[in-house]
């Protein structure tokens, strides 16, 4: 508890004192007017100067005017009553302003405490940074005060505060602030790190590449604090509801107090003004809109705060909103559902290399391996050693060892082809089918996806080597907990060969695939899918957040994947996954839909509960005691509910 | 010039009403309230004297909404 509220709870216990002590006060009268008077002022000075000053300031119809003007008109029907000679009624009065208080402090502490909950969840931020003076000493300073460049000391069980380079050291770190894994990285000197990490074992000397404001750590941060400013359209909903409907209260609730009465005068009947004055009352309190007020934008806070837990950064409460109304989703294959690197998946030889590998008539070339397979795949590193693509690479990583690139001459590119070499005194071809037909060698095809690189040595067919791009283990179950999650459609975009796609599709389960995409063909892709959906279904398109900021803008919501360290994803998306595994799409998705599930029945008991109440009262019915339920229960429900956002079932493998 | 205030606010609509309070004030460009964060984001018009404009939109927001607090540093 605050100071303020410690001391709204005084006021409580003193009022709540007073006014039983008073129950057995025997006055008589204005004297006991006036005795009531002080434990009403005692609890509600602070509601009757706001109201005053809400009405100067031109602020007129907010809640404390409605308790302003229910618990005064309250105490003056007393006091019109005892004029009359009748006896008055001042406990109600102040019990209503007691009540009001007790539920408003309960409130404010629950609000306090889950919004401190969602706070600490996403509290990541680094207190300091350790920099070693000349003597060797640690100093503690603010991170924001380090220049980029400096070397900066990480002892173990302590965050890195700012981006940069291992100087020296090395350790594993826990990346689970950041990604929600909680699988450690190992890193040594030479390699980069990221801040928000915690460094588990050893002691790391980092020197900086960033300010501390340009890190991940900041930029996180900064994302996450303003998520709440993009308001959904339930909360603006709500705000625009409030605007019409605490002014729609108050008239009713006056003409509820006149209208009667009046027409009872007309009739000749009893004016009963003090009856429907205290209706009008009852009706004010019930109205008050604070249950929507508040619980609303807690709900979606504790949404994005729980799904920040879990290393899926949503960057506005309307973008949760959106995820949990897609029904669509559009995968860019490479980086997503794969891996993005590619490997050799496959080696293949031929029976006539084999046969020759075996006869030993290539001894002597390069190193003396003997199995056909391995002889194939040095061959063909050997052959592409000049080259710098990815395939090439791919092939120098399987095959292990260093390529002496002394033994390789006349290397002869082929455009679109592959590479022709003299390797050791041979002849190798490795390229694509088109380089074997024009070299008039007859071909076997793999019967797997990927690209394929055929080799030939001396005019001979020696096999085949597959380089894939693999597909991440939890892609299938991914797309399968999608559908289960209520998707109609998963789509896969990809720049591959048709076959490569039908296969990769087929097997991650995907109901469409479109292949042979440049860059600029994805836009379009999703632009027809864009234009065959419902208006009220959304498309959400999810990339590696390279290249792809075009697309990403254009679907209903962006999300990128695998975004550590990776500033271009963090801007272009709307949903940022931290880590790449795709399982947390499905998981993003039933946080979403639980979060919106929450506000809509806040939004429906709120003014189910309130709806009944107010005829009840308007009836005479509800009394004093219910209108303070109406109002404060139902507000301590409503936010009661809106803290079970937070509680993300992480079911993850 | 954008700059970011610690602020104490007990309930969201009174964040709100600041937010809109703020936004009127000479020499600010726009202003954000988050009650979750108690933060108040501010952003200066082009030439605005930083420390003269946060003390009216304090003056500002204390008007309608009375306990609220901007620290300003």
């Amino acid at each position: 508890m605050t100071k303020k509220q410690k001391k709204v709870l005084y006021r409580i216990i003193i009022a709540a004192v007073l006014m039983i002590a008073l129950y057995f006060v025997p006055a008589e009268g204005y004297l006991r007017f006036a005795l009531y008077l002080v434990p009403y002022l005692i609890i509600g000075y602070d509601i009757l100067r706001k109201a005053a000053l809400g009405i100067l300031h031109g602020e007129v119809f907010d809640e404390n005017f409605l308790m302003a003007v229910a618990t005064v008109g309250a105490m003056l029907l007393g006091v019109y009553n005892e004029a009359n000679g009748m006896e008055g009624e001042f406990a109600e009065g102040v019990a209503v302003m007691l009540f009001y208080q007790i539920g408003e402090l309960f409130q404010a502490v629950a609000v306090g405490k889950s919004r401190r909950n969602i706070s600490a969840l996403m509290d990541i931020r680094p207190d300091y940074a350790n920099v070693e003076d000349e003597a060797g000493n640690l100093e503690q300073v603010d991170p924001e005060d380090v220049e980029t460049g400096t070397v900066i000391v990480v002892q173990p069980g302590e965050k890195i505060p700012i981006d940069g380079i291992v100087a020296e050291g090395h350790s594993t770190l826990n990346t689970s602030a950041l990604t929600g894994e909680s699988v450690p990285r190992d890193v040594a000197a030479g390699e980069e790190v990221i801040s928000g990490c915690v460094n588990l074992s050893g002691l790391l000397r980092i020197r900086t590449t960033r300010e501390f404001g340009e890190s991940t750590v900041s930029k996180i941060l900064d994302l996450v604090e303003n998520s709440s400013m993009k308001k959904a359209r339930a909360e603006n909903f709500i705000t625009k509801f409030a605007r019409y409907y605490t002014p729609a209260v108050c008239y009713s609730a006056l003409a509820l107090a006149v209208i009667p009465s009046v027409v009872n005068l007309i009739m000749g009947n009893p004016a009963n003004w003090s009856t429907w004055i205290i209706r009008a009352l009852t009706f004010l309190v019930i109205s008050c809109p604070c249950a929507l007020v508040i619980s609303i934008p807690l709900s979606f806070f504790g949404g994005i705060g729980g799904a920040s837990a879990c290393g899926i950064l949503v960057k506005g409460s309307n973008y949760l909103e959106t995820l949990a109304k897609t029904k669509y989703v559009v995968f860019d294959k490479t980086g997503t559902l794969t891996k993005g690197v590619f490997q050799v998946t496959e080696v293949k030889a031929a029976p006539e290399f084999e046969k020759a590998v075996e006869s030993g008539s290539l001894k002597g070339i390069l190193t003396d391996r003997t199995e056909a397979g391995d002889k194939l795949l040095e061959l063909a590193a050997y052959a592409e050693s000049y080259s710098n693509h990815p395939i090439s690479k791919s092939l120098k990583e399987a095959y292990g060892e260093e390529v002496d690139k002394a033994q390789v001459s006349d290397v002869e590119e082929i455009s679109g082809h592959g590479v022709k070499a003299q390797v050791s005194g041979h002849e190798v071809a490795a390229g694509n089918f088109r380089l074997m037909e024009s070299l008039g060698i007859e071909r076997r095809e793999s019967r797997e996806t990927g690209t394929t690189v055929h080799v030939a040595v001396d005019g001979m067919y020696a096999g085949y080597v597959l380089i894939s791009d693999v597909v991440k283990e939890q892609s299938r179950e991914a797309i399968a907990s999608l559908k289960a999650a209520g998707v109609k459609k998963t789509v896969m975009l990809t720049g591959d060969g048709k076959i490569a796609a039908r296969n990769v599709a087929a097997m991650l389960g995907v109901d469409e695939y479109k292949s042979e995409l440049l860059p600029a063909d994805k836009v379009a892709a999703v632009e027809e899918l864009l234009a065959q959906k419902a208006p009220r279904e959304n498309l959400a398109f999810v990339g590696d957040g390279i290249n792809d900021a075009p697309v990403l803008s254009r679907a209903d919501i962006g999300v990128a994947m695998g975004a550590l360290g990776s500033d271009a994803a963090i801007e272009a998306a709307d949903i940022v996954l931290m880590d790449d595994n795709p399982m947390k799409l499905a998981l993003a998705m039933r946080i979403s839909r639980k979060c919106l599930r929450i506000v809509y029945e806040n939004i429906i008991f709120a003014l189910a509960v309130k709806a009944v109440c107010l005829i009840l009262g308007a009836f005479g019915i509800a009394n004093m005691w219910i209108a303070i339920f109406a109002d404060v229960g139902v507000m301590v429900l409503a936010v009661l509910n809106a803290v079970r956002c937070l509680n993300v079932k992480r079911g993850l493998a | 010039m954008k700059k970011t205030y610690k602020i104490e606010v007990d309930c969201a609509n009174c964040a709100l009403k600041m937010e809109e309070a703020a936004k009127k004030v000479e020499g600010v460009q726009g202003a954000t309230v988050s009650f979750m964060t108690q933060k108040m984001k501010v952003e200066f018009a082009e030439g605005a004297d930083e420390k003269a404009v946060m003390c009216s939109v304090r003056r500002a927001c204390k008007k309608v909404e009375d306990d609220c607090e901007i620290f300003l540093e």
